[in-house]
C-alpha cells in the first residue's frame, strides 16, 4: 500500500479530522437538544401519561416519522432552500452540521422516547404521589432516572452522525468524507481512503468507549 | 374520634378502548377515623388499588366523593390536589425508590417538592433515617439495599413532610414473611409513636393480623364486610371474609384435611369457636358430659388477634344414645358457641 499520497496531504487531512469532529460534535449537540425536546414531548404526551394527548402525540410522531425514513444523502439535497434561508449557504461544514442537526433530531426523538418508556412507572407514581407537578417529575424524575439508557441511546445516534458527516462530503461538507473521496477515491489513491476509513473508526471506537463509561458510571454497573 | 377518610358512593370506572369498561370500585362507602390502621383486604382485582388511589387522587372517581381531612377531593384543581397529595404519604408493593438517587435523596425528594430549604432537608431526612433505622445507609443507592431496607426507605420518604395519613399498597407483599414483620412492625409504630393514620391493603391476611385494627373486605369492586380484626377473625359473616380468615389462620380442616381425618374417625366432626369469651371451655365440657358425648380432639388451633383469643377446634363426636350428639349442639348453641359441622 503506497501512502505517500497521504504524507503529502497531510495537512488537509488533519483539518479534515477537526471538521468531521466538529461537525459532529456540534450536530450532536443541537440534535441532542432539539430531539431531547421531541422525545420527551413523546414520551409525555403518550396516552395516559403525563400529559397525555392523543392528538399531539399522534401529530409528534407522524413528523417524526415523515423525516425519518428520508436516506440522508437525498435529505441533504432536499434541504438546501431551507439552508439557504437559514445559513446562507448549501456547501461546508456550517451547512452540512445544519442538515445533519435536523437529520439527527427526528431519530434522536425517538430514542429518548424509547429511553424514557422504559423508566418504571412506579417512580413517577411515586413522585406524583407525593404532590411534585408533572413538569417537574419530567424534568426531576423521569430524565435521571432514564439518563442510563439516554447516555447509550446519544452515543448510537453519535456513530450515525458520524456517518453522515462522511455522506456530506459528496457535497463539498468538508470533513473526512470529502477527504476521503476527492484525494483518495477521484485520483485512484487507496492509500489515503484506508487512513480516512481508519480514522473514522477509531473516532467511532472511542465515542462509543466514552458513552459506554459514562453510561456505566450513571447506571452504577 | 374524628373521620379522616371519608367515601361516599364511590365508583371508578375505566374505559378500555374499544373493549367494554371495567367497574374497578362500585360504590364504596366507608369512613376511616383518624389514628387508626384500616386493612383493606381482597384477592388482585378486587379494586382494592384503585381504592387506595381514589383516596389521593392519584384516580378521579367516576362518581361520589372523597373527603380527607375535610376536603373533597373531587371539587379540588390540579394545584390543589398536589398540595392535598403532600400531606397524604404512599408506600408501594414494588418500592418505586428513584435508582438515581440515594437512600437520603429519595427520602428528601418529598421535602424539595414541597420547597423545604436545604439545611431543614438534610436534617429532617437524618431524622427520618433514623427513625427507619437506616441512617448509616443514607448514602446508599437503593439497589444495594436488600427488600426491607428498600421498604423502609419507602416508608421514610412517605412519611417526610409529615402527613396525617399514610396509604400502603401491598407494601409487604413483595417481602419473606420475616421481612414482612419487620416492616408491619415498624409501620404499627408510625402508627402509634407518630399518630399516622394508616390504610393498609393487602392480600394476605397474616398483615392484617399483624396491624390492623379494622378491616374491609372487598369482593368486585365492593366493600363487602367491614368491623374490627377481632369480629372478623373471630366471627367472619361473608364467604370471602371466611376464606381469607381460614387462609391465615389454619385452625379449621380444609376439605383434604377432612377426607382424611373421616378415614380414622368416623364420627361426627365438630368445629367450636374460640374466643376470648370467660368460660368457654367449661360450657363446651359440660353440653357433652350431660349428654354423656365423648369428645375427641383432632383438629385446630387458638391464637392472638390484637392480643385477644381467636381460633377452633375440631373435635370427633360420638355417643351411645341417639341424638345425644345433636341435643350437646342444641345446648351450646342456647350457650352462645358457635359450632361448624366439618362436611
Amino acid at each position: 500500500m503506497d501512502f505517500s499520497g497521504f504524507l503529502d496531504t497531510i495537512d488537509v487531512f488533519e483539518a479534515a479530522v477537526w471538521q468531521t469532529l466538529l461537525m459532529a460534535v456540534v450536530s450532536l449537540v443541537v440534535s441532542g437538544v432539539i430531539g431531547l425536546a421531541l422525545g420527551t414531548a413523546l414520551y409525555a404526551t403518550r396516552p395516559g401519561n403525563l400529559y397525555g394527548n392523543r392528538f399531539v402525540f399522534g401529530l409528534i410522531g407522524f413528523v417524526v416519522n415523515l423525516v425519518r425514513p428520508i436516506p440522508f444523502v437525498i435529505f441533504l439535497a432536499a434541504i438546501t432552500p431551507l439552508q439557504m434561508a437559514v445559513v446562507r449557504t448549501t456547501i461546508g461544514t456550517t451547512a452540512v452540521t445544519f442538515a445533519i442537526s435536523l437529520a439527527a433530531a427526528f431519530a434522536v426523538a425517538r430514542i429518548v422516547e424509547q429511553s424514557l418508556v422504559s423508566v418504571d412507572p412506579g417512580v413517577v407514581e411515586a413522585a406524583r404521589a407525593v404532590g411534585a407537578s408533572r413538569f417537574s417529575i419530567l424534568v426531576g424524575v423521569v430524565l435521571p432516572e432514564g439518563l442510563g439508557p439516554l447516555i447509550l441511546g446519544y452515543t448510537f445516534i453519535f456513530i450515525g452522525i458520524v456517518d453522515m458527516t462522511a455522506q456530506a462530503g459528496i457535497v463539498g461538507g468538508g470533513g473526512l468524507g470529502e477527504y476521503a473521496i476527492s484525494y483518495g477515491k477521484q485520483q485512484y489513491d487507496y492509500g489515503i481512503i484506508y487512513v480516512a476509513v481508519a480514522a473514522i473508526i477509531v473516532i467511532v471506537q472511542v465515542g462509543q468507549v466514552l458513552g459506554n463509561r459514562l453510561a456505566r458510571g450513571v447506571m452504577r454497573r | 374520634m374524628n373521620t379522616l377518610i371519608s367515601l361516599t358512593d364511590v365508583s371508578k370506572t375505566f374505559d378500555r378502548r374499544g373493549g367494554a369498561s371495567v367497574t374497578a370500585v362500585d360504590g364504596v362507602s366507608l369512613d376511616v377515623a383518624e389514628g387508626e390502621v384500616l386493612a383493606v383486604i381482597g384477592y388482585s382485582g378486587a379494586g382494592k388499588s384503585t381504592l387506595v388511589r381514589l383516596v389521593n387522587a392519584l384516580e378521579k372517581p367516576t362518581a361520589g366523593s372523597v373527603r380527607v381531612a375535610g376536603q373533597d377531593l373531587t371539587t379540588l384543581s390540579e394545584g390543589e390536589l398536589r398540595q392535598a397529595r403532600s400531606r397524604i404519604g404512599m408506600i408501594f408493593q414494588q418500592f418505586n425508590l428513584f435508582r438515581s438517587r440515594t437512600v437520603a435523596g429519595n427520602v428528601a425528594y418529598p421535602l424539595k417538592v414541597a420547597g423545604v430549604a436545604k439545611a431543614e432537608r438534610d436534617r429532617r431526612t437524618a431524622e427520618l433515617l433514623d427513625f427507619v433505622g437506616l441512617l448509616d445507609r443514607a448514602h446508599a443507592y437503593p439497589e444495594q439495599l436488600s427488600g426491607g431496607q428498600k421498604q423502609r426507605v419507602g416508608i421514610a420518604r412517605a412519611l417526610a413532610t409529615n402527613p396525617p395519613l399514610l396509604l400502603c399498597d401491598e407494601a409487604t407483599s413483595a417481602l419473606d414473611p420475616e421481612t414482612t414483620t419487620e416492616v408491619l412492625s415498624l409501620l404499627r409504630r408510625v402508627n402509634t409513636e407518630l399518630g399516622v393514620t394508616i390504610v393498609v391493603i393487602t392480600h394476605e391476611m397474616e398483615a392484617v393480623r399483624q396491624i390492623a385494627d379494622r378491616v374491609a373486605v372487598m369482593e368486585q369492586g365492593r366493600v363487602v364486610e367491614v368491623g374490627n380484626v377481632y369480629d372478623v377473625f373471630s366471627d367472619p359473616q361473608t364467604p370471602a371474609a371466611q376464606r381469607f380468615v381460614r387462609s391465615a389462620t389454619h385452625d379449621r380442616p380444609s376439605a383434604d384435611t377432612v377426607a382424611r381425618l373421616r378415614a380414622h374417625h368416623p364420627g361426627r366432626l365438630v368445629s367450636v369457636r374460640i374466643t376470648d369469651e370467660p368460660g368457654l371451655q367449661q360450657r363446651v365440657d359440660s353440653a357433652f358430659r350431660q349428654e354423656e358425648v365423648t369428645a375427641e380432639l383432632v383438629y385446630g388451633g387458638v391464637s392472638e388477634i390484637r392480643e385477644r383469643r381467636v381460633g377452633s377446634l375440631t373435635y370427633e363426636l360420638t355417643a351411645p344414645r341417639e341424638g345425644a350428639v345433636d341435643a350437646a349442639l342444641r345446648e351450646l348453641a342456647a350457650a352462645g358457641v358457635h359450632t361448624d359441622e366439618e362436611a
